[in-house]
């Protein structure tokens, strides 16, 4: 006899689609998110394959713009900021915390249908024709001269916001409210501390990107001058009110995924993490930080150098924190008891890629070598090295960690560490050519480009192919397992959390009553004394 | 495709050795840095690796002195990188007194440059080697970019202000000139090539080919044909300020403000004159936006930069005095 | 498809201490239904943190939308900074009488929306309920429609921004964007007016029904906050757009 878990406690399409439970909010998600992760992967095949001759022979231009827009467009808003938060988020915050969901149900589907009314609007907007201003709306283009459906995308992006908005409010209210009893702040798992940074960036940055989109369908629908400099406007301004969002939605994007990694880390050496309240700190210390930083992004538009400075200086304080959670993450491999399963791997890998992007971060922060390399596909390559190898390598080893949690099925895992690496190395060959091309001079957006630069397209596409096939092999066994992998036991892993102590798949409540804490949830006993260095 | 492969740009300009000095820093720390983690992590995940299931690892909290080392060691080293990137581009952005001046203005989807003596190019710029060379640059339409790579010099090119490049060439050849700022569907194929050739032969080339009229002259043609000097003239009827010796020089406003009589105040004038109004005028310029284009303004400008020193100033025209219609001079 | 070695990558629990200090009492188990006020939400252990949640909940909120607002804000400072005697001049255009006339209407109608949430939390009849809460929706009508008379008057003056704008004063230019500023701050400052009297039909509805008393009255307390909130955006809109020009002359 099958005992009840919120899998199969009501079923129906009523009983989803009308659902309360946070766990089935979660697997929502997953299915729509992974529906447009493979949507912007399809943009992202045709411009590489585009980019594999120096002509613009396989697209005309106008086609290749629309795709590049609209991979970046679902990219970021549909599947980057949602991925984790969404997923992985919903799923475990309610169980890490010791609570039987989120402090407001309703307003997780609520988020979850503004979701898709925005991502409906975005697909309209491809499918009836496609933008071409880029992801990132830059006025006058977008308001004045693009062709394509701008108000459509601006639209889609906006709604879309308020699901992202909706979360963050959740989480927070979540965390602050529904701790179980003894569960301190800081006992709290690295993964909720993480949220909850990524948390405090949601609520606040997302309204601005908001209200600027909207101004951008204004401008363009009603001919409100607010951008336009026919009317006195100032274009620049659209870069300040955009990047002020968008660069914190970057560490929206990474964020979780460092929580991802803290707790494989934690997981896979059987250790509590070194230096938790350092990297506890660190997260809010890159969330506030973060909504600083904007101006390097218009450090070539003619800003004030003085202003630029500030923004320099800062953009390079804002590793500092990053760099401090990477060296206590291998910190705490020593003297640990190691595993390589293939959540471990994710986390090898994304350590080693976040350090190459962040670094190369800084060469884009440092403002005379910026005048060289903005615009350039030395970005591109930077923000992919942090998105891709550092944010959806978090996400695959978070849904490998607490698959069997989720579905309480095994996945193969011989397939999974091959895939890991495919990933890997399929990553690297892309994207590692892109910095050389960038420093050399191509231009990124470019449907065409000089003949001298094809070596090192011709190699990105061929990493690109095999990353792609990399990303399908865990797609086909995930679903393989959902109907017929082993079954999991409640801590298949012999790992320590509120999460392991439940069964898998859990009960629809997680808890019967609210567990009492004694002790941070990360704590091992081990044969030979605590020891506190220093 | 394997014949013409490089790795790394020419450097053909004075500044590109400064911008690579700094990047060959930052690949040496970015290098380092991975190299070290990805070895530490390894070696230790491989020495340290899980012998029997029930094994766990040892219980160790963390060590205040190693984050402040792990904090302190990479400020130290990020502040040295902030520090010589932000010299880097001070050094850059202002232009030395006496380069020579270009016009540029982009439009989708071409450059169009202007010299000082008239001689005009589409996607081509002949420069000299050894000598500053200052681009004052507009744009007709939308957000466009001048990138030069060789030079390691780019500007973004702003619709309703000029922005302004420099760089000096050092090494005679053809460099590739990119816009870097999406601008449209043929983005891609607005480029074209910087031409440094040595100073004599760059003069020949100036010297020969077919040219137009200098800017200033263009624009002194303009100055007649849009009637300005119904109001800015030297004699009594005058309702406008003197432009003669004006350019670079203080201007004073209407409630005590100064302002510098430069290339961006100048556009203003002639685009938006009820922005700022001169102490002891009436504001009764009309805006000739739409009906000169940028390139047109740049001409402007350079003739009242042409113009001599300062005249003395005419006696005060009756203020609030109604603009008649304008009649031949 | 290759077995998973359940042993081998799978390696299953290890012996450790207890996590929580009611191991067994997480475990499902069946489910008793211990008796609660009929408001309570199942996933909230009480009424104090079901309270407090909503609470802190409308708060964050609150502080989003002040982001949202915050954006124009920017905008209209910068443009300002561009052009003081341009914004001056357009502001004139603005009718000062209706404007305050609307920033009484708000004050006195967050006044009637304090008395809503404190008659609702003395537990007073539903009629007295009732009736507060309608006075609020009805200033909060009048407010909107004082802002009708207001856009009728700039559409027929020919200052809605677009193709029909007509300036004849000095700063056309500044105007259009001050004119654009104005619709969109307004606008949206009305938008959310007219999501308030949807809360409050709401919660007047509920009221009626008799669900509000001194044990449970969440709801008008939340709604007074948005409430407040929206009032409180618009004490900062009056100035900022009716009151500029006092110090210019022309």
């Amino acid at each position: 006899m099958e005992t009840v878990n919120y899998l199969n406690n009501g079923h129906g399409l009523k009983s989803w689609l009308l659902t309360k439970d946070h766990k089935r909010i979660a697997l929502l998600y997953l299915v729509s998110i992974t529906l447009f992760f493979v949507i912007g992967g399809f943009f992202a095949m045709l411009v590489r394959l585009e980019l594999l001759t120096p002509a613009g022979d396989l697209l005309t231009a106008e086609t290749y713009n629309k795709m590049f827009t609209m991979h970046g467009v679902v990219m970021v808003f549909f599947f980057l900021i949602p991925s984790i938060p969404a997923v992985l988020g919903n799923f475990l915050i309610p169980i890490m915390v010791g609570a039987k969901d989120l402090a407001f149900p309703r307003i997780n589907l609520l988020s979850w249908y503004i979701y898709v009314v925005g991502g409906i609007f975005t697909l309209v907007a491809a499918l009836s024709g496609g933008v071409d201003t880029g992801w990132t709306f830059y006025t006058p283009y977008s308001t004045a001269a693009a062709n394509g459906h701008v108000i459509t995308a601006a639209l889609g992006v906006f709604i879309t916001g308020f699901s992202s908005i909706l979360t963050g409010l959740n989480f927070i209210v979540t965390v602050h409210r529904m701790r179980a009893p003894g569960l301190t702040w800081f006992r709290l798992p690295l993964f909720v501390w993480s949220h909850y940074a990524t948390s405090l960036i949601m609520i606040l940055g997302t309204p601005v990107i908001a209200i600027t989109v909207l101004l951008v369908a204004a401008e363009r629908g009603l001919h409100l001058g607010i951008f336009d400099p026919a009317l006195g406007g100032d274009p620049v301004l659209f870069q300040h009110l955009f990047w002020f969002y968008s660069h914190p939605a970057v560490y929206i994007m990474i964020l979780p995924a460092m929580g991802v990694i803290s707790e494989i880390v934690q997981a896979f050496t059987r250790k509590n993490i070194f230096g938790y309240s350092f990297v506890a700190f660190s997260s809010l210390a890159i969330a506030i930080i973060g909504f600083l930083v904007w101006g390097h992004h218009i450090f070539v538009a003619g800003q004030s150098v003085y202003a630029g400075m500030v923004f320099s200086f800062l953009s390079f304080v804002v590793a500092i924190p990053s760099a401090i959670k990477v060296f206590n993450w291998t910190a705490t491999i020593y003297k640990g008891s190691v595993s390589f399963d293939s959540p471990m791997l994710y986390a090898f890998g994304f350590i080693g890629l976040f350090t190459i992007g962040g670094l190369t971060g800084l060469f884009l922060a440092a403002m005379g070598l910026d005048i060289h390399v903005h615009d350039t596909y030395f970005v591109v390559a930077h923000f992919h090295y942090i998105m891709v190898g550092g944010a959806i390598m978090g996400y695959l080893g978070g849904l490998h960690y607490w698959w069997p949690k989720i579905t309480g099925r095994l996945y193969p895992e011989g397939w999974a560490k091959f895939s890991a690496l495919m990933i890997f190395s399929g990553f690297n060959l892309t994207f590692f050519p892109q910095f050389i091309a960038g420093y050399l001079g191509m231009p990124r957006r470019y449907h065409a480009y000089p003949p001298e630069f094809q070596v090192l397209n011709v190699a990105s596409t061929l990493g690109a192919s095999i990353l792609a096939v990399g990303y399908v092999i865990p797609l086909v066994y995930f679903a393989y397992s959902m109907v017929a992998g082993e079954k999991s036991v409640n801590d298949p892993w012999g790992a320590r959390g509120l999460e392991w102590e439940i069964p898998s798949p859990p009960p629809t409540e997680n808890f019967t009553v609210s567990p009492v804490v004694t002790e941070g949830t990360h704590q091992y006993v081990h044969p030979s004394q605590e020891v506190g260095l220093a | 495709m394997f014949t013409n492969f490089p790795f790394f740009p020419e450097q053909a300009s004075a500044q590109a050795a400064q911008v690579d000095g700094l990047y060959f820093f930052m690949v040496a720390v970015t290098a380092f840095f991975s190299l070290l983690i990805a070895t530490v992590l390894v070696i230790t995940a491989i020495y340290h690796r899980r012998r029997h299931e029930d094994e766990v690892g040892v219980q160790i909290h963390g060590s205040l002195a190693l984050e402040l080392l792990w904090t302190v060691i990479p400020f130290f080293i990020t502040m040295v990188m902030f520090t010589w990137g932000a010299k880097v581009f001070f050094d850059q952005y202002r232009p030395p007194a006496g380069a020579m001046e270009i016009t540029i203005v982009g439009k989708q989807w071409m450059w169009k440059a202007q010299h000082f003596d008239g001689m005009r190019e589409i996607n081509e710029l002949h420069v000299p080697v050894g000598r500053p060379v200052k681009l004052m640059m507009g744009s007709e339409d939308v957000l466009h970019s001048f990138y030069i790579p060789a030079f390691r010099v780019k500007a973004d090119v702003i619709p309703g202000r000029y922005n302004v490049l420099w760089f000096t060439a050092t090494k005679p050849g053809k460099y590739h000139l990119f816009c870097a700022e999406y601008c449209g569907t043929k983005h891609s194929g607005m480029i074209g090539w910087i031409y440094a050739m040595d100073p004599t032969e760059f003069q020949t080339w100036l010297n020969g080919g077919p040219r137009s009229d200098s800017p200033a002259a263009a624009g002194e043609k303009l100055f007649n044909d849009l009637v300005c000097v119904s109001c800015h003239r030297d004699d009594a009827q005058a309702r406008g300020p003197q432009l003669k010796g004006l350019f670079g020089h203080t201007v004073r406003l209407q409630g005590g403000a100064t302002v510098t009589a430069d290339e961006s105040y100048i556009r203003e004038s002639i685009v938006n004159p009820q922005a700022k109004i001169v102490d002891g005028f009436a504001p009764i310029m009309p805006t000739f936006q739409g009906m000169v284009t940028e390139e047109q303004v740049l001409q402007l400008i350079a003739y009242i930069r042409s113009l001599g020193a300062l005249a003395p100033p005419p006696p005060a025209s009756p203020a609030g005095a109604a603009p008649q219609v304008p009649g031949k001079d | 498809m290759p077995d998973a070695h359940h042993g081998e990558h799978f390696p299953g629990p290890i012996h450790q201490p207890p996590l929580v200090a009611n191991l067994e009492a997480i475990q499902p188990h069946e489910f008793v239904h211990l008796p609660h006020h009929p408001k309570l939400q199942h996933h909230f252990d009480d009424m104090a943190q079901q309270i407090d949640a909503s609470t802190l909940g409308m708060w964050v909120f609150l502080v989003t939308e002040i982001m949202f607002f915050g954006g124009l804000f920017a905008a209209y400072l910068v443009y300002r900074h561009a052009s003081p005697e341009g914004f001056a001049e357009a502001s004139h255009h603005l009718n000062v009488t209706w404007g305050a006339v609307n920033t009484i209407v708000l004050i006195v109608s967050s006044l009637t929306m304090a008395l809503a949430v404190r008659s609702a939390q003395i537990s007073a009849p539903p009629k007295t309920q009732v009736a507060w809460i309608a006075a609020t929706m009805v200033l909060g009508a009048a407010f909107l429609g004082v802002k009708a008379i207001e856009y009728t008057d700039k559409f027929t003056h020919h200052l809605v921004p677009g193709p029909n704008f007509h300036w004849t004063g000095k700063h056309p230019q500044a105007a259009e964007i001050f004119y654009s500023l104005y619709f969109c701050m307004t606008g949206l400052h009305a938008t959310h007016m007219v999501i308030g009297l949807g809360i409050m039909t709401v919660i007047g509805i509920m009221a009626w029904r008799r669900q509000f008393d001194a044990d449970y009255y969440t709801p008008v307390e939340i709604a007074g906050l948005y409430w407040h909130f929206v009032d409180i955006v618009w004490i900062f809109l009056f100035p900022l757009l009716y009151l500029i020009g006092g110090h210019f002359t022309e």
